[in-house]
């Protein structure tokens, strides 16, 4: 049965409305990742669930019970906020167990708890210091700590890694993927990053203007996208959209755009059917290019070329658009002239213009 | 002088004429009425032509009982009042502390009566006191009970003055704790919340200790102010029936002015001051205190560690 579930939400500040009808459902010990640009709504759904928020409209349910109104303790949860929201005055160890504190827990169960947590997040040597005194990574590692102590069934991150420098987030997100692994408790992720998104998430649910967009596994979404929205947001370096039309080629159809036509093979040839005529949008990943030394490739200008080491992002134009091609090459790539390209037919994703959705 | 010292200098060069007006401005005042407090001095005389008298003035004034009772009503009635508008003022900012229609127009409200000029605070309380024609005993009597002699029993004028001065200055700490309550971490609030903290427990770990640094400033400067609490006693009482409301202010005032002493008169406020400062500086060193101890069982961990 699902754990949590999500009826119809909706949030409005006045007339303003934040979050519209969002359903959602999260199995029981999965890792579920609530990604989207900023101001998307993401943080407003987390705070709903937590009971921080107060719900305009829907039921949010956990374990079939309604908690829709029901206070942020009665929910069993465990937060991390982005800017930890640790207590200044307690030291660490009060910190971790302010809430077994609450609940009355033996000194000793508090205890044995507390240096458990702390030995798997190397916080035993600052037990006895304030949140003040502390650097960036290891007060969020205090807030990890905080919600791990406690016996919750699900824990609530809202963007925890963000105010880390990139190095520390790279090292304290392999942190979480291990540390959900091995506790497989109910975890809800917010972040703006989909970097994050996909290297932590079981599912991944994209939302954008306060509804969602396409919910399903990182590997859904990076190779089914459901619109133009999900592929342009997941995935780096971004996909290129090229401006085209559907135009049928005997018993093919092709997308025909400014200096390029692609032709599909027969099978999806008669899916696009009766798509012909449509102007759509054609997304390429970068990693979509294929270098080709065939006749009938692409030439494609090398305006600029960005060196990564093992590979080189190109910088180039096609149908009237700035693309980004990623090759694979240990030198750096000389900047001027052009080069030849090839797409192959799954690496096309076809967008209608007007509703963005995947064709 | 080399040109290290002289580098050394300059920052003292700059400070030198702000040392020296500090100096004047603050110093001097002070050790007029220190020195004076050593003279038998009355009005009449310039302070020159007034003889040295040594510690004679203190002598006799521990020795009074009017000064001791003086002395006693004002310890007495800094108590009272710093403690219940510390509770009150602490409690309504707790109470108020949240976005509801109205709230800014309630919250000028209540702080209107700092305002209000303490000879005119004064006045106004001691018409409502008036035993016949003052609000409180026209509402009793017309309630059927029996008319209370706010001013004219020892007692009741004690709590009458209390209650004016709760009146006035509840708003000052009020303001400050609303202030020190809407500057508290959000996030750290709605941590103690998912937590599992009730209204009271978030109240009593999480806002009080972090509001604790401004409560207590705020605290010592209700606790200086009510010392020199003058003018709404004056008003309201004189510092009678009998000596029962003579806080020391009032007592330093007549003793100058009526008596004529002006030793006796800066001996006394000298003890006023001698009071505050040892009162201040406890504050000062309990906090110190505080740090050092947190500071030294943190170095001793981190050698554990
Ligand atoms: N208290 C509030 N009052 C009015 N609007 C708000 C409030 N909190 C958030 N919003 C609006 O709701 C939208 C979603 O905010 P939020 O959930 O924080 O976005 P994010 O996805 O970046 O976490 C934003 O447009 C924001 O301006
Ligand atoms: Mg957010």
């Amino acid at each position: 049965m699902p754990e949590i579930r999500i009826e119809n939400l909706r949030k409005a500040y006045g007339e303003h409305a934040v979050i519209e009808g969002l359903n959602l459902e999260m199995a029981d010990g999965e890792f579920t990742v609530l990604v989207g640009p900023s101001g998307c709504g993401k943080s407003t759904t987390l705070r709903m669930i937590a009971g921080l928020e107060s719900c305009s409209g829907g039921a949010i349910l956990i374990d079939g019970r309604d908690v829709t109104h029901l206070e942020p303790k009665e929910r069993g949860l465990a937060m991390v906020f982005q800017d930890y929201a640790l207590y200044p005055h307690m030291n660490v160890a009060k910190n971790m167990s302010f809430a077994l504190r609450l609940a009355r827990y033996p000194a000793a169960e508090i205890d044995k708890r507390v240096r458990e947590v702390a030995r798997t997040l190397d916080l035993t040597p600052y037990l006895d210091r304030k949140p003040g005194e502390l650097s960036g990574g290891q007060r969020q590692r205090v807030a990890m700590g905080r919600a791990l102590v406690r016996d919750a069934g699900t824990f609530l991150f809202d963007e925890p890694l963000s105010n880390l420098d990139a190095k520390l987030r790279g090292h304290m997100r392999a942190e979480l993927a291990l540390m959900s692994r091995r506790i497989r408790k109910n975890m809800i992720y917010v972040t703006h990053d989909q970097v994050e998104a996909m290297t932590l998430g079981d599912r991944i649910v994209v939302m954008r203007h306060g509804k969602i967009m396409q919910a399903g596994s990182p590997e859904e979404l990076y190779r089914r996208p459901a619109n133009r929205f999900v592929a342009g947001f997941i995935g780096s370096p971004t996909m290129n959209f090229l401006k085209a039309d559907l135009v049928a080629e005997g018993d093919r159809v092709v997308a025909v755009g400014q200096g390029f036509r692609f032709p599909f093979a027969a099978e999806r040839s008669a899916a696009l059917r009766s798509f012909v005529g449509r102007a759509v949008d054609v997304g390429i990943r970068p990693s979509g290019f294929i270098a080709s030394e065939a006749p009938d490739a692409l030439q494609l200008p090398v305006i600029l070329s960005e060196y990564l080491g093992a590979q080189s992002i190109i910088i180039s134009e096609l149908g009237g658009a700035r693309i980004a091609i990623e090759v694979n090459a240990p030198q750096p790539l000389t900047v001027g002239g052009t080069r030849g390209f090839e797409v192959a037919a799954d690496g096309i994703h076809l967008f209608d213009s007007k509703t963005e959705n995947a064709l | 002088m080399n040109a290290s010292t002289a580098n050394r200098l300059t920052p003292y060069l700059f400070l030198a004429p702000a040392g020296v007006i500090l100096l004047g401005a603050l110093i001097y005042p002070i050790g007029y009425v220190i020195y004076a407090s050593f003279l038998d001095w009355n009005p009449s005389q310039r302070i020159g032509e007034a003889a040295f008298v040594g510690l004679k003035n203190y002598k006799k004034l521990l020795g009074d009982g009017a000064f001791r009772e003086s002395l006693w009503v004002t310890l007495k009635f800094a108590a009272v009042v710093v403690s219940a508008e510390m509770v009150l003022g602490v409690g309504l900012a707790l109470l108020l502390d949240r976005k509801m229609r109205g709230m800014s127009i309630l919250r000028t409200l209540f702080i209107l009566p700092m305002m209000i000029a303490p000879i005119v605070v004064g006045l106004m309380w001691r018409y409502m006191y008036h035993p016949t024609i003052g609000i409180f005993n026209r509402t009793l009597v017309s309630l059927g009970f029996e008319p209370v002699p706010w001013l004219s029993d020892a007692n009741w004028a004690f709590a009458a003055v209390v209650i004016a001065d709760i009146w006035q200055w509840t708003p000052f700490i009020f303001i400050l704790s609303l202030a020190a309550l809407q500057s508290l971490p959000r996030s750290a609030l709605e941590a103690a919340r998912i937590d599992g903290a009730t209204g009271w427990q978030t109240i009593l770990y999480i806002k009080l200790p972090l509001m604790l640094p401004v409560l207590i400033v705020t605290m010592l400067l209700r606790l200086i102010d009510a010392f020199k609490v003058l003018e709404v006693i004056l008003v309201m009482t004189n510092g009678g029936p009998g000596l029962a409301t003579e806080i020391l202010s009032l007592r330093i005032n007549r003793t100058a002015s009526e008596f004529r002493a002006l030793g006796e008169a800066a001996a006394m406020s000298n003890i006023l001051l001698m009071v505050l400062m040892s009162l201040t500086l406890a504050m000062f060193l309990y906090t110190k205190a505080m740090e050092a101890r947190a500071r030294a069982m943190r170095s001793q961990n981190d050698e554990e560690a």
